[in-house]
C-alpha cells in the first residue's frame, strides 16, 4: 500500500499576512507552518495504511527498509507506506518535517526556482509530474490532500490533479477505507457535499480529499519528533520529473495578479452597549440601526 | 448561432434551489453581455430521466442558448460528469463563437468542476471571485478577464487577471456581490426564443470508474438557502447552545442561520449550517453574530458579508474589529428582545 499525501508550507493564518508587491504571497517568514488542514490529510493517509490487515510493514521505526527477503517469503513482502510530497521554496521542507514527525514514511520536496510564482493549476501540474515520477517507482494506491489550503483557499488542487493524472477523484471525504482483494485495490470514500452525502468507490489508484470534520489528527509524540529527523527528504526538481520551466511558474499560469490591497480599516463602526435588564432598550435601538440600512 | 464571444454559465443542477446561485451567475453574465456585446449561453447536465429529452432549466434565465449535455452512462452529480459537459459546450463554442468565459458558483463542489476544466483546457481559472469585469487591453486586443476576490480572510483584495483565451471564474453567489442591481434583465430573449442545444459526450475513463454506491440528501430546511441569504444570523459559543434566539431572529428578517464551527461539533446545529473556510462561505447583505468571537477560520467564510453586526459580551472581542455595529451585550437576551422588535417593525410598516 502505497499513500502519498499532499502537504504545504503556508503563513500562519494567525500572522499578519500580506502580498509582496509583485502580487504574491508573502511567504518564508518565522511563522510558516504546516498547513492545519492536511494534517487531516496526514492522518487518513497514515489510518489507510494502518488498516491494512494481517501485514507487518518492512520498516524500522526510523524507516530504513530491512532487508525484504528476511521477515517475509518473496511475494509476501509488503511494504505500507505514506510518502509526504510537498511543492515550494527550501524552507517549505518545515511542512515535511512535520509530516515525518506525525508518522509519514519519507517525504519529497519538488524544488525549483522556476516554480516559483506558479499558481494553483501550475502547482497541480507539478504534483502531478512527480506522483507519476513517484508511482513508476513504487506503485500507488491513493493520493491524499486536505479540503483546502489556507493561504490560496482555492480547494482546486485535489480535482486539478485527479484530472491530469486521470485517475477517480474522490473528494471531500470525511470516511475514507481500502480494501484488496485478489490483487486489486478498491478505495472506498463517504463524500459530503453541502447538498447530499454520497458513498463513492473506484479502483486505485486515485485522488482523495479529506474534510476536517472526522479525523482528528494525531499530534507528533517526542519519539515521533526525533524519528523525523532521521527519515529520508528526497529532494527532486522540475529536470528530474521532466517538466519544461516554462509550464511552471508564473509563465506556466494563466492567472496573475494585478494589484493585491490591504482592506482599508471600517471606520464608522457604531458601538452599542447594553447592561443587565436593558435588552428591549437596546433591542429597539439595534433595530432602528438595522431599519436605516433597509433591513427591517 | 450568433458569432459573438460566450459566456457560459454553469446551472449547477446538483443544488436542489440551483435557481438561486444561477440568478447571482447569470446578473453577472448579463452585465457583461450589455457591456461588451458578448452572448450569454446556459449549461446544464441532462439526465436521462426515460423520457424523452430533458430540456434543461428553461427560459427564464434569459440566455441566447441553453446548451444540454448528456454526458453518456455518467453519474450527472460528479465533478467529471459537469467537467466533461461544459468541456462539450466549449469545443463546441470554439467553432463559431468562441467561449471566453466559464461562471460556476464558488462552492467547494463548483471549484472541483473548475479544477478539472482548467486542466483539461488550459484556461485559467479564478475561484472565490466577488465580480467580474473584462478589461480591455492596450493593444487594442479582445480584451481579458479579470476578477476581484477577497482574500486571507477578508484582509485584503486582489484583481486577478485571466491571461488565457477561456477565462474560468467561480464567483460566491451571496446578496452582497449583487448589491448593484444585480437581477435578471426583464427585456431579454424569453423561454420561446431561446433554442435549446443538445450535446452528447462521453465520459473521460476515470469519471466512469467511480461507483456512486448511494446518495441521499442532506435535510436543508425550509429558511433561505445560506450561500445566497440576504441575511444570515450565525450563533456561536455564546449562545450556550441555545438556538432558538438565533432561529427567531432569523425567521423575523426572513434569513437562514449559519452556525461557528464550535456551535456545530457541541451539536447544536447541522453541520451543513457551518460558516467559515472549511464550512460554507457566505456573503449576505447583512451577517449578524451572535456569541461568535470572530475567528480567523470563521472569517474566512463571511469577510465579504455587507453589513456586519456582531453581538458579544467581551468588549474586546475580535469580531468587533470587524463589525459594522458592535453590541456588546448579552445575546441570550437580546437576540429574542431584537427578534421582537423586528417583527414590530415590521408590522407596523405592513399594518
Ligand atoms: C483547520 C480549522 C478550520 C476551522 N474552520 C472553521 C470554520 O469553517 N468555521 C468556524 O466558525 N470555525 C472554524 N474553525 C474554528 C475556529 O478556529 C474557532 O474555534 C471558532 O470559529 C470559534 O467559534 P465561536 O466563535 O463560536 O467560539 P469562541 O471562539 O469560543 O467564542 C465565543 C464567543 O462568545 C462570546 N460570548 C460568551 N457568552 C456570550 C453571551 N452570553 N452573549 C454574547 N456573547 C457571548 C465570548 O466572549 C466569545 O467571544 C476552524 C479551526 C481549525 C483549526
Amino acid at each position: 500500500m502505497h499513500v502519498i499525501a499532499l502537504v504545504k508550507h503556508v503563513p500562519d493564518i494567525q500572522s499578519a499576512r500580506s502580498f509582496t508587491a509583485s502580487g504574491l504571497l508573502a511567504r518564508g517568514g518565522p511563522d510558516d507552518t504546516l498547513n492545519e488542514l492536511d494534517e487531516d490529510c496526514l492522518e487518513a493517509a497514515l489510518r489507510i495504511v494502518e488498516a491494512v490487515p494481517s501485514t507487518v510493514a518492512d520498516e524500522d521505526d526510523d524507516g530504513s527498509r530491512a532487508d525484504p527477503g528476511a521477515a517475509h517469503p518473496v511475494g509476501h513482502r509488503v511494504d505500507h507506506r505514506v510518502t509526504a510530497l510537498t511543492v515550494g521554496p527550501p524552507a517549505a521542507v518545515g511542512a515535511l518535517r512535520r509530516a515525518l514527525a506525525m508518522g509519514a514514511t519519507s517525504a519529497v520536496h519538488v524544488c525549483d526556482e522556476a516554480i516559483a510564482g506558479s499558481d494553483a493549476i501550475a502547482t497541480a501540474r507539478v504534483i502531478a509530474a512527480a506522483v507519476e515520477h513517484l508511482h513508476a517507482e513504487h506503485p500507488v494506491d491513493v493520493v491524499i490532500a486536505g479540503m483546502a489550503a489556507l493561504d490560496g483557499l482555492t480547494s482546486l488542487v485535489p480535482s486539478a490533479v485527479s484530472a491530469l493524472l486521470d485517475w477517480p477523484q474522490l473528494t471531500l471525504a470525511d470516511r475514507v477505507s481500502v480494501t484488496s482483494q485478489a490483487g486489486r485495490t478498491t478505495v472506498r470514500a463517504r463524500r459530503v457535499t453541502a447538498h447530499h452525502v454520497e458513498e463513492l468507490q473506484a479502483p486505485a489508484p486515485v485522488v482523495v480529499s479529506v474534510t476536517d470534520a472526522t479525523f482528528r489528527p494525531r499530534s507528533p509524540d517526542m519519539r515521533g519528533l526525533l524519528a523525523a529527523r532521521r527519515k529520508p527528504v528526497t529532494v527532486l526538481d522540475l529536470a528530474a520529473l521532466g517538466l519544461e520551466p516554462a509550464s511552471v511558474g508564473r509563465a506556466g499560469s494563466a492567472t496573475r495578479v494585478l494589484e493585491a490591497t490591504p482592506r482599508p480599516e471600517r471606520s464608522d463602526a457604531v458601538r452599542l452597549t447594553g447592561g443587565p435588564g436593558l435588552a428591549p432598550e437596546l433591542a429597539a435601538e439595534l433595530a432602528g440601526h438595522l431599519a436605516q440600512r433597509g433591513f427591517c | 448561432m450568433a458569432a459573438a464571444p460566450a459566456v457560459v454559465v454553469l446551472i449547477d443542477h446538483r443544488d436542489p434551489r440551483w435557481l438561486r446561485s444561477a440568478s447571482a451567475l447569470l446578473a453577472a453574465a448579463h452585465r457583461l453581455a450589455r457591456d461588451h456585446g458578448w452572448d450569454v449561453h446556459t449549461a446544464w447536465v441532462g439526465h436521462d430521466h426515460g423520457h424523452g429529452h430533458d430540456h434543461g432549466p428553461g427560459g427564464e434565465l434569459g440566455a441566447a442558448v441553453q446548451h444540454v449535455v448528456d454526458v453518456e452512462g455518467a453519474d450527472p452529480h460528479l465533478a467529471s460528469t459537469v467537467s466533461a459537459a461544459l468541456e462539450a459546450v466549449v469545443a463546441a463554442l470554439d467553432a463559431t463563437g468562441p467561449a471566453r468565459l466559464v461562471l460556476l458558483p464558488s462552492t467547494f463542489e463548483g471549484r472541483e468542476v473548475a479544477a478539472r476544466l482548467a486542466a483539461a483546457t488550459g484556461a485559467g481559472v479564478v475561484v472565490g471571485a466577488s465580480s467580474v469585469t473584462v478589461e480591455e487591453d492596450d493593444d487594442g486586443g479582445s480584451g481579458h478577464v479579470v476578477a476581484q476576490k477577497s482574500v486571507l480572510a477578508g484582509s485584503w483584495h486582489t484583481r486577478c487577471a485571466v491571461t488565457s483565451e477561456l477565462a474560468i471564474v467561480a464567483l460566491d453567489t451571496g446578496a452582497a456581490g449583487s448589491a448593484d442591481g444585480a437581477s435578471l434583465p426583464q427585456d431579454t430573449p424569453s423561454a420561446a426564443v431561446a433554442p435549446v442545444v443538445h450535446h452528447h459526450r462521453a465520459p473521460r475513463p476515470a469519471g466512469a470508474a467511480v461507483e456512486v454506491l448511494s446518495r441521499s440528501p442532506r435535510p436543508a430546511g425550509d429558511r433561505p438557502a445560506l450561500a445566497e441569504a440576504d441575511v444570515v444570523v450565525v450563533g456561536g459559543r455564546g449562545t450556550g447552545g441555545d438556538f432558538s434566539g438565533v432561529e427567531d431572529l432569523a425567521d423575523a428578517l426572513g434569513g437562514a442561520v449559519g452556525a461557528t464551527r464550535v456551535a456545530t461539533d457541541e451539536g447544536w446545529a447541522p453541520r451543513a449550517l457551518q460558516v467559515g473556510q472549511t464550512g460554507v462561505t457566505i456573503s449576505p447583505r447583512l451577517y449578524v453574530g451572535a456569541g461568535v468571537s470572530g475567528a480567523v477560520h470563521h472569517r474566512g467564510g463571511m469577510a465579504a458579508s455587507g453589513t456586519v453586526v456582531a453581538i458579544n459580551t467581551d468588549p474586546d472581542a475580535p469580531i468587533f474589529e470587524h463589525a459594522d455595529i458592535a453590541v456588546v451585550a448579552d445575546a441570550t437576551t437580546l437576540l429574542p428582545a431584537l427578534a421582537e422588535e423586528v417583527r414590530a417593525r415590521r408590522s407596523r410598516e405592513t399594518g
